[in-house]
């Protein structure tokens, strides 16, 4: 079970890798949900190793809060697009000092 | 064990393709080999349920609206590479690698011994006598939740309108102003390829004087770099004694008056 948790892990590493380095909104978001996936095997492999289905349904509303999560954020990127022009996370920088 | 090693490096190759794609559909592809990858090994891992919800939610939903989003957002919005804080991807590079360490060597460590599994435990029946069991509160809080982020994406996604639509009338007006003060021609711009050496929406059309007319092409083509480059401008033709001068207007209109000079 170690593989399945370190293959986890380094996808999660890669998504939080992501997230920090593009500046692509929706690219952003991709890796925020590489990340959510990750943390989803993880939960599964967890599962499996204690013979309890609790992990599995921690996965599943993972899963849930996940597609709540990209349709509220998608839109946000949709009506910055708008006004904006751009997806860009530089760019939507007006609260900033 | 054999699935896993076929996918764990498809897995980490697409993601760090993600990571690393310069564009943004590009790295929505790779994202999708990755989730259906989990998939299988959700399948593996003796989680029908999860398998299939994977592939529906995840891959079926969840990739295709960010598909759609960026259809809609489109493809001028390539991610700039430039950096704007000095030292930001160096420092991040370090950051994530001692995280991986710090995750790989912490919590990919906790697990030891062999799994225990679940026996002959219906994986179906015992999700749902948990999920409607000890956590029907929560599954009842996701179903509130998901009215609420529907809801709200519909109110950020809504446009008022603010001023009244303009009308063909108000339309052609304001052509006849712009034509009035700025010059702009007030008819149909040409379309692509209008006397250019191909048809193809990509070609520019010519102009009178030969020269390409930019705004002709769509500008998504411009922005992808697919514009087809059209013939060279032609040079206007000269006539034989230099650029013509008042002098050769008078001389003109004196032939023409006068009859031939010649004899």
């Amino acid at each position: 079970m170690t593989e399945y948790l370190t293959l986890s892990m380094v996808l999660f590493t890669i998504g939080a890798a992501g997230v920090l380095v593009r500046r692509n909104a929706i690219v952003v978001f991709m890796c925020i949900e590489l990340m959510l996936n990750a943390t989803n095997l993880a939960f599964v492999t967890f599962s499996r190793q204690h013979g309890t289905l609790d992990g599995q349904v921690a996965a599943f509303f993972v899963m849930v809060v996940a597609a709540a999560e990209v349709v509220v954020g998608l839109a946000i990127i949709v009506s910055i697009y708008r006004t904006r022009r751009t997806t860009s996370v530089d760019d939507a920088s007006l609260l900033k000092l | 064990m054999t699935a896993f090693w076929i996918l764990a490096p498809l897995m980490v190759i697409a993601a760090l393709g993600l990571v690393f794609a310069k564009k943004a559909v590009h790295g929505a592809l790779c994202l999708a080999v990755v989730m259906i990858s989990l998939a299988v090994l959700y399948a593996v891992q003796e989680a029908p349920f999860l398998f299939a919800v994977q592939i529906i939610v995840y891959t079926g939903a969840i990739m295709m609206l960010f598909l759609f989003v960026l259809m809609l957002v489109g493809v001028e919005s390539n991610d700039s590479m430039r950096e704007t804080i000095r030292g930001q991807r160096a420092a991040a590079l370090v950051v994530t690698l001692l995280f991986g360490v710090l995750a790989v060597t912490g919590i990919a460590q906790t697990v030891t011994g062999t799994a225990r599994g679940f026996g002959d435990e219906p994986n179906v029946e015992g999700l749902a006598a948990l999920l409607f069991g000890p956590y029907v509160l929560a599954f009842e809080l996701t179903s509130a939740l998901l009215i609420t982020a529907a809801l709200a994406a519909m109110v950020l996604a809504h446009r008022e309108r603010l001023s009244t639509r303009p009308t063909q009338a108000t339309l052609s007006q304001q052509r006849m102003r712009d034509y009035a003060e700025s010059g702009k021609h007030p008819g149909n711009p040409p379309t692509p390829g209008v006397f250019a050496r191909h048809n193809a929406v990509d070609t520019p059309a010519l102009l009178p004087d030969g020269t390409p007319m930019e705004e002709s092409i769509s500008a998504s083509l411009v922005a992808r770099g697919q514009r087809r480059s059209g013939p060279p401008p032609v040079e206007p033709i000269a006539p034989a004694g230099g650029t013509p001068t008042d002098d050769d207007v008078d001389e003109v209109s004196k032939q023409l008056e006068g009859g031939s000079t010649d004899d």
